[in-house]
């Protein structure tokens, strides 16, 4: 460590701190202070108006399932990635970073021009087939499923190169075939970076905003998810209900950064 | 004969790891690869356990055609370098591994564990995770891993060169001992030619993707096939146009008229019981001759001194630039 003077130390302690309570905190305290501002009776109220409990139905479901396919898809991709040689590798890796740097409104408007029923490029064929992608739940699990997209490839990746493939092999040495060792030796050694995947996965999927925004009707009771729930209670001048809803949402970013913060240490042997 | 290879190239890019080389390891002995680094002798274990492919030539294993068998077919253990060890599984459960894909019956598999572990010297460690194990422990638990499914043939790709000096000496003579007990098939791979010399029954000297040279250590010593398998089996130096082992130069004070070749001694350098002279000869070439402390003692010689060397009676020499090797 570079040793520093008191009063330099004071003054980056107090830049830090106030930097993350202007930015973070008080916005965040101020969000609770509204939602039980006249009791809980605007809580009860807001999450026993069927609409609501729709819309928080709706993020359950399109985050389940968006986290389910991003990690089948993750695993599966990470694996291609570290112990594959193919052409265009690279280009896949490159690929997979869009969702990172891309923004979701854009994200939303692609989905929309591929997918869309009247002049998409598969929508009308998939509607003749009775699939609704966008204005409906499988557009807002396809953009969910894009912006989470590497969350838990980034994780994974790091960590199949660290244990190498020296254990996979003695496994196939030992008379396992290719599941069987993915099961029991693959599998288990990375364990704890697919938890984290996940775990910032249902983060990122329960919280997303402006993807579904665009490939939603954007209806209430049809296809609005818990934050564009907030959208739309905030414009309709209900704001003391949009602070509830979005405060639940805090909760659950908070429980997942505690699930990642209790499993983090675990992943050091 | 245990494991075939007939005529096995195989090509990293541009580099030639093996080219055409065959090689029979012969049924229940424990042959060495030996060479330097890169010589290509990893890889051809590799390729006897499947865990690489040849891009031309056969392996047969025990009679079998195993060229084209996945490695969990081929019935062969492997012990790796690093060891592999399962990290996240007990001791007794890396043991059991290749068993219970197998689906043996439970009570068989803690049968057969336990007796790997006694065998290994591990059995108080069964419960531990291996890594509260030491390298040497580690590598004995892979060994015993190994030989938990029966191999027909077992193979070592450096197995002790990961581990500090002493423990590698304990575990070589441990391996020479285990082998003696369970008789089967081991081949191993070593860049260090005084583990093949000690352990091994036949060593196979490989050196830029051929074979050199095969026999048992006394032939390989005794009669080197050419420059390289003598220069690797142990120090060398060149005189008289030759190539010859250091402790087969005779040194004396006094010429005796027989030929001998005058020099100075430049640099005495004492290791352990051993002395390490380079003489200084009136030619301008640097000689190494080693000896004991006792006999430099005993003959006087000391830095500086002038000395004439030749060649012992009956000592291994090679021509310089190839040839055939010859009694001096």
């Amino acid at each position: 460590m570079v040793s520093v003077s008191t009063p330099v130390r004071w003054i980056l302690r107090i830049l830090a701190v106030g930097y993350v309570f202007f930015l973070v905190a008080w916005p965040t305290a101020l969000l609770a202070y509204r939602t039980f501002q006249d009791g809980l009776s605007n809580v009860i109220d807001t999450f026993q108006e069927p609409d609501v409990q729709a819309a928080l139905l709706l993020t359950g479901r399109v985050a389940l399932i968006a986290v389910a396919i991003n990690l089948v898809f993750g695993v599966t991709v990470s694996i291609l990635l570290v112990r594959y040689e193919f052409p265009g590798k690279r280009l896949l890796s490159a690929m997979i970073d869009v969702p990172l740097s891309v923004s979701p409104v854009v994200v939303g408007l692609s989905l929309v021009l591929v997918y869309n029923g009247r002049d998409g490029w598969f929508g009308p064929s998939l509607e003749d087939n009775g699939i609704t992608v966008i204005f409906n739940t499988p557009g807002l699990i396809m953009a969910t499923c894009f912006v989470a997209l590497p969350l838990v490839i980034r994780e994974v990746v790091p960590v199949l190169h660290e244990i190498g493939n020296d254990q996979e092999q003695a496994a196939r040495s030992l008379g396992a075939s290719a599941p069987q060792t993915f099961w029991r030796i693959t599998l288990p050694s990375i364990k704890w970076a697919v938890v984290y995947g996940v775990v910032l996965s249902t983060a990122r999927s329960v919280g997303e905003f402006g993807a579904v925004k665009v490939v939603s009707s954007n209806l209430r009771g049809k296809d609005l998810t818990a934050t564009l729930m907030v959208e739309n209670k905030y414009q309709n001048f209900q704001q003391d209900q949009a602070y509830a809803i979005a405060f639940l949402l805090v909760l659950v970013s908070i429980a997942c950064l505690v699930v990642v913060a209790v499993l983090r240490p675990n992943t050091e042997d | 004969m245990s494991i075939d290879i007939n005529n096995v190239t195989k090509r990293f890019g541009d580099f030639v790891a093996l080219d055409d080389v065959s090689v029979s390891i012969p049924t229940g002995q424990l042959t060495a690869l030996l060479g330097p680094s890169g010589g290509g002798k990893s890889t051809l274990l590799r390729i006897i356990a499947g865990l690489d492919s040849a891009d031309s030539g056969k392996i047969s294993i025990e009679g079998t055609d195993a060229t084209k068998l996945p490695p969990q077919k081929r019935n062969v253990g492997f012990v790796f370098q690093h060891y592999a060890v399962f990290k996240h599984m007990s001791v007794a459960k890396n043991v059991a591994f290749g068993l219970e894909i197998r689906k043996k019956p439970k009570a068989e598999v803690e049968r057969r564990v336990e007796e790997l572990l006694q065998l290994v010297h591990l059995s108080q460690f069964s419960h531990r995770m291996p890594n509260q194990l030491s390298g040497g422990q580690r590598q004995r638990m892979a060994l015993a891993r190994a030989l938990a499914v029966e191999p027909t043939v077992l193979l070592l790709d450096e197995p002790f060169g990961a581990l500090d000096a002493k423990v590698r000496k304990e575990l070589r003579d441990w391996l020479r001992r285990l082998h003696d007990e369970v008789h089967v098939t081991t081949v191993f791979v070593t860049h260090d030619q005084e583990e093949a010399l000690e352990v091994a029954d036949e060593i196979v000297v490989i050196n830029e993707g051929r074979v050199e040279q095969i026999g048992s250590p006394d032939q390989l010593y005794d009669e080197p096939a050419n420059d390289f398998v003598m220069s690797f089996l142990g120090e060398v130096t060149q005189l008289d146009g030759k190539t010859v082992r250091p402790h087969d130069i005779e040194l004396a004070l006094q010429p005796v008229g027989n030929g001998e070749l005058a020099g100075t001694v430049s640099r005495v350098l004492r290791v352990g019981f051993e002395v390490k002279l380079t003489v200084h000869l009136e030619s301008g070439d640097d000689v190494l001759v080693t000896m004991t402390r006792s006999h430099m003692r005993h003959i006087g010689v000391e830095e500086g001194s002038k000395v004439w060397l030749t060649i012992s009676k009956g000592a291994i020499t090679v021509p310089i630039h190839g040839g055939v090797p010859t009694p001096a």
